[in-house]
């Protein structure tokens, strides 16, 4: 897994940053950035915003898988923590456990309180290596759900808390379609831009070090464990800001929002669109809401009972990670060198 | 058990005592003063019976889980479906023949041929790819959990056991004495005992089998260096395609106990992947010993949380682990 691109620092300070800066990013944002011109509200809510979120949320596991080497289903547990609570240090319906603080001291609280509990999670989980690490933090997430639901003083039980609604700031009411898409959209990129900058930074190459030689960068006078805790933490934080928006999108959190099979979604989505790269995370989300909201239709259309989707859902994620472990990046990238190369001597053609 | 009582004097003591004071809890009278406090025996033989057979159930799962990973370091995931799959055939075969006990073979047959065709297809090609195989046995789960849901609708179904196997039986244990000084004894589900003897047993069969034979040896081999064991002249992938079967076939018949014991419904699948998770992560993975320590801890961790604590159950599970890998990153009998 090369994540490192070629980065050639002589050419790059030639050029400024907006000629940097590939012109596929100008036409995605400028389209991201003029959508709710065009585009309805339930697919700027429900679709686009459904999108951003589940895609930070995919973000914060590609970050720990694509650069730390460590996959950890845990993800929508934290997502599922800071939602919680917000719930509960804010207002919702359930007036008997919420407390109604204010939002500056909420959300920020919550968001703290979310990072302690994925470096927790990340000191235990990193005391395990590879496949051990996707079973303990798989536990880990189960055993969170189970104490969600058993759990009526603090979690609200199976009901859990509804009419969670954004502050209203600035006089807009966040939760209309075309606000919360550009909070969505402001989130997802800073979370995007954040991962790419520290990808590149000290740390990010560190950890990715750490990633492919552990026993190497010990030696070179690394702490090892501290890098890794680290990005559970900073993995933490960027599901727990996913959380409290999806928490604001659907107004309700309960223990199916943190259950078994969201979990796995969540590593479904960061592996059909590829752990190799970030944008990897968003484009798995949008094919994965696209699935989820139309497979239904689909499935009637071919006159297959509605309630099968689960299958097709299951059927592309095996279909894709039985033929390109990279997902759909690493398709477009094996697509891409195919063309690059002779058909006829399989060397790669020298001018392109 | 000299040499750990030697290792570990103030261990071996706090064992001893713990012991000890089971043992009292088990067979005398309680004074009033101890039902009074934490309820009366009969609440706690109960939560006790019921914890050791449910760790018989988890030790069937989690054993053939455990010795899969042992040997090929493959992480089934798809294991918790195995299970469930046993539970519905079995269910089927009792159903339509009338014989409770043609279940087992049936289930341990279909299974672990499906194990095979399992290793065959995607963990031979998957050979060192461990994120790959878990992804992929993440997907078949999903996409069998699915069929299953289509083809045998979210009912509950019960398998009933045979009649000389239904009803309570009177056991040996007193749980307290009536005022005219008659004692009182307990009665247990007679199901639920054999169930336990036969996971017993299986489990001796298995220890046995690994220690004591030929085959045994091949794959306690197997599991030290594989590379080694095929240069030897072993037929390796025929030790895993038949270790491969056996661990699949005892998911099945673990499918067909947990029918008996509870229900077969949808989402035991994943409700017993995580059992065998936690066990094998407590006990250790790939220790046979160490999947039936850790079954037998989760097993009554489970009925005496939700017996005693009942809103924070699951977090005595979840303790055990966390404290479990904080000492012992390995698990209580894995090996470094």
């Amino acid at each position: 897994m090369a994540v490192l691109d070629a980065f050639d620092p002589a050419r790059a300070r030639d050029r400024n940053w907006i000629e940097r800066v590939p012109p596929a990013y100008w036409v995605l944002g400028l389209l991201l950035l003029v959508m709710p011109a065009f585009a309805g509200d339930f697919v700027l809510y429900q679709i686009m915003g459904w999108t951003f979120l589940l895609g930070m949320i995919a973000l914060s596991l590609m970050f720990l898988a694509g650069y730390g080497g460590m996959v950890s289903l845990a993800q929508m547990s934290f997502a599922g923590l800071a939602g919680y609570l917000v719930a509960i240090f804010g207002d919702s319906a359930i007036t008997a456990i919420s407390q109604g603080w204010p939002w500056w001291i909420t959300i920020p609280l919550s968001l703290a309180l979310t990072v302690l509990a994925a470096t927790g999670v990340g000191w235990l989980a990193v005391r395990t290596e590879g496949i051990y690490t996707i079973m303990i933090t798989l536990a880990i997430a189960a055993a969170f759900f189970y104490f969600t639901r058993q759990n009526y003083d603090l979690f609200n039980g199976f009901q859990g808390f509804n009419t969670i609604l954004p502050p209203h700031l600035f006089g807009v009411d966040w939760r209309a379609p075309v606000p919360f898409y550009y909070l969505a959209l402001f989130w997802a990129v800073a979370a995007y831009a954040a991962v790419l900058y520290l990808s590149r930074a000290p740390f990010g190459l560190a950890l990715q070090g750490v990633r492919d030689n552990p026993r190497r960068m010990a030696a070179l006078g690394y702490n090892v464990t501290a890098h890794r805790v680290a990005a559970y933490a900073f993995a933490g934080l960027i599901a727990g800001i996913g959380g409290i928006l999806l928490t604001w999108q659907s107004s309700q959190i309960s223990p199916g929002t943190i259950g078994i099979g969201p979990a796995i979604d969540v590593l479904v989505v960061a592996v059909i669109g590829g752990l190799r790269h970030p944008i990897g995370a968003f484009l798995g989300a949008f094919i994965f809401v696209l699935l989820k909201t139309f497979a239904v239709d689909v499935l009637i259309s071919l006159g297959l009972s509605g309630e099968r989707f689960q299958l097709l859902i299951g059927l592309c994620f095996l279909a894709i990670v039985f033929f390109s472990p990279d997902g759909l990046l690493g398709l477009w990238d094996r697509l891409r060198e195919r063309g690059l190369r002779d058909p006829l001597t399989g060397r790669a053609k020298d001018d392109r | 058990m000299r040499a750990f009582a030697n290792r570990h004097p103030v261990w071996s003591a706090i064992l001893v005592v713990i012991a000890a004071i089971v043992l009292w809890l088990i067979f005398a009278i309680w004074p009033k003063g101890l039902s009074d406090a934490i309820g009366s025996k009969k609440i706690f033989l109960n939560a006790l019976f019921n914890g050791v057979t449910l760790g018989g159930l988890y030790f069937l799962v989690a054993s053939g889980f455990t010795l899969i990973f042992g040997l090929m370091r493959n992480v089934n995931m798809a294991h918790g479906t195995l299970y469930l799959l046993g539970g519905y055939i079995g269910f089927y075969t009792a159903d339509s023949t009338g014989y409770w006990l043609l279940a087992f073979p049936v289930a341990f047959v279909i299974v672990g041929l499906l194990g095979v065709l399992l290793q065959y297809v995607v963990f031979r090609r998957m050979e060192g790819q461990d994120l790959r195989q878990t992804l992929v046995t993440i997907g078949i789960s999903i996409v069998v959990a699915d069929l299953m849901l289509w083809g045998f609708g979210g009912n509950f179904f019960n398998i009933s056991p045979p009649s000389w196997l239904s009803g309570p039986v009177r056991t040996f244990l007193v749980t307290g004495a009536k005022s005219s000084g008659e004692l009182v004894y307990l009665t247990y589900p007679m199901v639920r005992i054999v169930i336990f003897a036969a996971a017993v047993l299986v489990g001796l069969a298995m220890w046995l089998a690994l220690n004591r034979t030929r085959i045994g040896m091949l794959i306690r081999a197997g599991v030290d260096d594989r590379d080694m064991l095929s240069a030897t002249g072993a037929r390796i992938q025929l030790v895993f395609a038949g270790v491969f079967a056996f661990g699949a076939g005892l998911a099945g018949i673990a499918g067909v106990v947990g029918g008996s014991f509870q229900s077969v419904a949808p989402g035991e699948d994943t409700r017993f992947l995580l059992a065998s998770l936690v066990v094998v992560i407590v006990g250790g993975m790939g220790s046979i010993p160490g999947a039936a320590l850790g079954a037998l801890l989760i097993g009554l961790a489970e009925q005496f949380g939700s017996v005693y604590f009942p809103t924070y159950a699951v977090v005595l599970t979840f303790i055990i682990m966390v404290v479990v890998l904080a000492f012992r990153p390995q698990g209580l009998m894995g090996r470094a």
